[in-house]
């Protein structure tokens, strides 16, 4: 039901609390694939390709590619009031661990339910990393 | 995390800031992973870049003092005296690659500007506990030489190196060495740039994971591997693999999975390495430049390159470039084989990456190269793939057909 709200557990992996509109992705995100102007996917065969990832709450399976470009890509991103504002992976890694500091972005991982069964695109999420918990408001439209 | 004294004196600044600062990033990715402690390293990689994230942490840490406890080498930025002679390069983009540069100095980093510090300024050897970034890197220290990182960031490698330790996770614990995924390999694998495409293939197919390869017939020399470490752990994350017989830490399948063998199982065949090579290529005819050396050629590479350019002339509307490392750049000029590539009208540069801003003057053009990973990131409009001896006959004929 539209509004319904969902509280799940997580595991906190950088601090901070972020809010925004869910932006869940299957395949793995690489940064620096995105225009750091205006957090545009760019990847042409990625499945968020042309979605815009600024300020959202992104849910996906882990990060990519090399751990050079991958910083620096959500460095950018967070040096232009681009990143998204807290991000929900299954598979946590050093690299993103590293970006996330650095851009001072929430992270968190070890969502008590399959984050991909629990929130779709367009949903609302609250993610309080301190708390290690994760809110879902449904849309379901 | 359990800390010692010494630790906590680290982190809570008694040691200095840029010290504390290091030791923040290695706690909160300990934290992370639920490390109990940290373990000492011998030596570190940090992939430097000469880009702003980069420059943001390197300068924290050396304005804060910090200094490297065990040898920690460098990524390649770029030769900007070199290029500053030669292209235009957007003045604050250099200032950011000169304070890098000035930056890792500072630290006491080893200046190798190299991304293959493992062949020769930065060796670990078997069982060593490391901390070494960049994509080639990580899965070729693991599964060639045996010693054990994990898939580090420039920054944690860095924050390693100046601490002189790391965090207890991942890689560092023998369990999680462990197999996740079963490739048979059904194509005959002929060259490196068959492995190139076979490490595309595999990071692609699997993203995070360490696969066991089987089907491999003949053994593979250092640039193949290296040049599977770099695909397999760009178009993928790609820490460690094992190829049973070749790579040194399981001699067989069920030892690679220790014991647990896959139920997952991916075959890769010929026409699976020529749709993933089509897929590269995003214009075919006229070439502008051809850019080798991503990851950086080795000195074999750079005799193989020489040889097919003897007595030959690239075409006038070509630039052609050789990416190295001041090392080997030193010996291949010893040996001939650089002034048998600049006789032909071609370029060795040393200390440079591909993915730099030295390179903007090509961004409307087409370039060639035999590294998908060049072309992954490419800073040009359209591009070529193709294995070396192709990239050397485009370069003479101004084309590829």
């Amino acid at each position: 039901m539209k509004g319904e709200e969902t509280r799940l557990k997580c595991h906190k992996i950088v601090g901070g609390c972020g809010e925004g509109e869910a932006l869940v992705s299957h395949e793995p995100i690489c940064f620096y694939l995105t225009d750091p102007r205006t957090g545009i996917v760019r990847e042409k065969t990625h499945e968020l390709a042309g979605k815009n990832l600024a300020n959202k709450v992104l849910v996906f399976p882990s990060g990519k590619a090399s751990s050079v470009v991958q910083i620096d890509g959500l460095f950018k991103l967070a040096s232009h009031k681009l990143a998204p504002k807290a991000m929900i992976v299954k598979d946590v890694e050093t690299v993103l661990i590293v970006s996330a500091v650095l851009a001072k972005v929430p992270l968190v991982d070890r969502l008590e339910k399959d984050p991909f069964e629990a929130i779709h695109t367009g949903d609302m999420v609250k993610v309080d990393a301190e708390k290690g918990i994760v809110t879902v408001r449904k849309n379901i439209s | 995390m359990n800390l010692t004294k010494e630790e906590e004196k680290m982190l809570n600044g008694e040691l200095g800031q840029g010290t504390k600062r290091a030791m923040e990033l290695l706690v909160a990715i300990g934290d992370a992973y639920d490390a109990e402690k940290m373990i000492p390293i011998s030596r570190a990689h940090a992939a430097s870049s000469g880009q702003e994230g980069d420059l943001y942490f390197v300068e924290l840490l050396a304005n804060g003092g910090a200094e490297c406890r065990v040898p920690t080498s460098t990524n390649p930025v770029y030769d900007i005296e070199f290029f500053h002679k030669l292209f235009e390069i957007p003045g604050d983009e250099a200032e950011v690659a000169r304070r890098v540069m000035e930056a890792y100095k500072k630290v006491g980093a080893i200046l190798s500007w190299s991304c293959l510090p493992y062949l020769t300024e930065n060796i670990p050897l078997f069982g060593e506990t490391v901390a070494f970034s960049e994509s080639s890197a990580t899965p070729y220290v693991n599964s060639v030489i045996g010693a054990t990182t994990n898939r580090e960031a420039a920054q944690s490698a860095l924050a390693a190196g100046v601490v002189g330790k790391t965090p207890r996770y991942g890689l560092h614990i023998k369990e999680n060495r462990k197999g996740t995924v079963l490739i048979k390999v059904e194509a005959t694998l002929r060259d490196s740039f068959d492995y190139t495409l076979l490490g595309q293939v595999v990071g692609e197919q699997i993203g995070y994971g360490i696969p066991v390869l089987t089907g491999i017939t003949r053994r593979p020399n250092t640039e193949e591997l290296i040049n599977f470490c770099a695909m397999s752990n760009t178009s993928g994350a790609v820490p460690m693999f094992y190829m049973p017989g070749f790579t040194v830490e399981a001699q067989t399948v069920e030892e690679a999975f220790q014991g647990d063998v896959s139920e997952d199982k991916i075959t890769v065949t010929r026409a699976e390495l020529k749709r993933s090579w089509e897929e590269m290529q995003t214009a075919s005819g006229r070439i502008d430049f051809v850019m080798l050396g991503c990851p950086h050629y080795t000195l074999k590479q750079m005799a193989e390159a020489a040889k097919l350019l003897e007595g030959k002339k690239i075409h006038s509307g070509v630039s052609f470039w050789i990416c190295t490392s001041a090392t080997t750049k030193a010996l291949a000029k010893r040996m001939g084989y650089v002034d048998t590539i600049e006789k032909a009208g071609g370029g060795v540069v040393v200390d440079t990456c591909i993915d730099e801003p030295c390179w903007t003057v090509y961004r409307d053009e087409v370039g060639m190269t035999d590294s998908p990973k060049c072309a992954y990131y490419r800073r040009f409009k359209d591009v070529v793939v193709a294995g070396l001896e192709d990239c050397v006959e485009a370069a003479i004929k101004g084309k590829y057909e």
